[in-house]
């Protein structure tokens, strides 16, 4: 491996904290949906490495399906967004509580 | 020069993936993680994983990407409202939860150096071949639950974005 496998973990700990911090700090879906892929993207490299550490297959086959299932979530989140956009004309997710109580 | 590159590549994704968040303009979010996503694809190429690197490309930065600034583009968001504001427990309660997770797990992984000896030098598991061999004999139930996954998010995408005829 060109760097230690600590250095890819690393990094990939920071993109999910950025992720994380997306989440609990902004109240824009869209952005918020965002940091969700950040955060997707993370464990993606955590697994990459581990891949290439292990001098294994099986890592990459799992990110593999990662990004099918982010595909998929994305198409269905962005749906969702759009009809909740329809109906309130916002996407601040402080204003959207229909479910509260 | 290739250690270089990674730690090149490594601060520009935690650049971008940081502005992601800051920025106040949703499309200025959407280009910046596709910045972000592109080091991440050089990042995948220095870790000899070619065949991901090429992947993240089509289809992050490509498809995903394409479908968040096409939603921008139609809910006509732009500039965020100034008075999105978070009370300042809530803001500092989530600062705190953030610093704690990332110094919590960056303690236990980091400092455990008795799991992370030498790594293999040789590696021949990142090209289009072995992953291939791997998804279609002993992946494949995965690989097929996959598909199905893809078809229900389909049929659900078209249910939701449709217009209620009523």
């Amino acid at each position: 491996m060109i760097v230690p496998l600590e250095h890819v973990i690393a990094l990939s700990l920071a993109i999910f904290s950025a992720g994380v911090a997306g989440v609990l700090f902004r109240r824009n879906a869209i952005t918020i949906f965002m940091s969700i892929e950040l955060m997707l993207n993370a464990v993606n490299l955590a697994l990459v490495g581990f891949s290439r550490y292990y001098n294994s297959v099986d890592g990459q086959v799992f990110v593999f399906l990662v990004m099918t299932l982010a595909a998929a979530e994305v198409a269905v989140g962005l749906a969702i967004i759009v009809a909740v956009y329809r109906n309130r004309q916002t996407v601040n997710i402080d204003e959207i509580n229909l479910m509260k109580n | 020069m290739l250690p270089f590159l990674f730690y090149f590549a490594a601060a520009i994704a935690v650049g971008t993936a940081i502005s992601v968040v800051l920025s106040r303009n949703a499309v200025y979010s959407a280009i910046l993680l596709v910045a972000c996503f592109f080091s991440l694809a050089l990042i995948y190429l220095l870790l000899e994983a070619y065949f991901l690197a090429v992947l993240e490309i089509f289809i992050y930065a490509g498809a995903i990407m394409v479908l968040f600034l096409f939603v921008i583009m139609l809910l006509n968001l732009g500039q965020e409202k100034a008075q999105e504001h978070l009370k300042y427990l809530q803001r500092g309660l989530s600062l705190f939860l953030v610093i704690v997770f990332f110094l919590g797990i960056s303690l236990i992984f980091l400092s455990d150096s008795t799991v992370l000896h030498q790594s293999h030098e040789t590696f021949d598991a990142g090209g289009v071949n072995a992953l291939g061999e791997a998804l279609f004999t002993k992946y494949l139930l995965p690989f097929e639950v996959a598909s199905l996954l893809l078809l229900v998010a389909l049929i659900g995408t078209v249910y939701l974005a449709k217009r209620k005829i009523s």
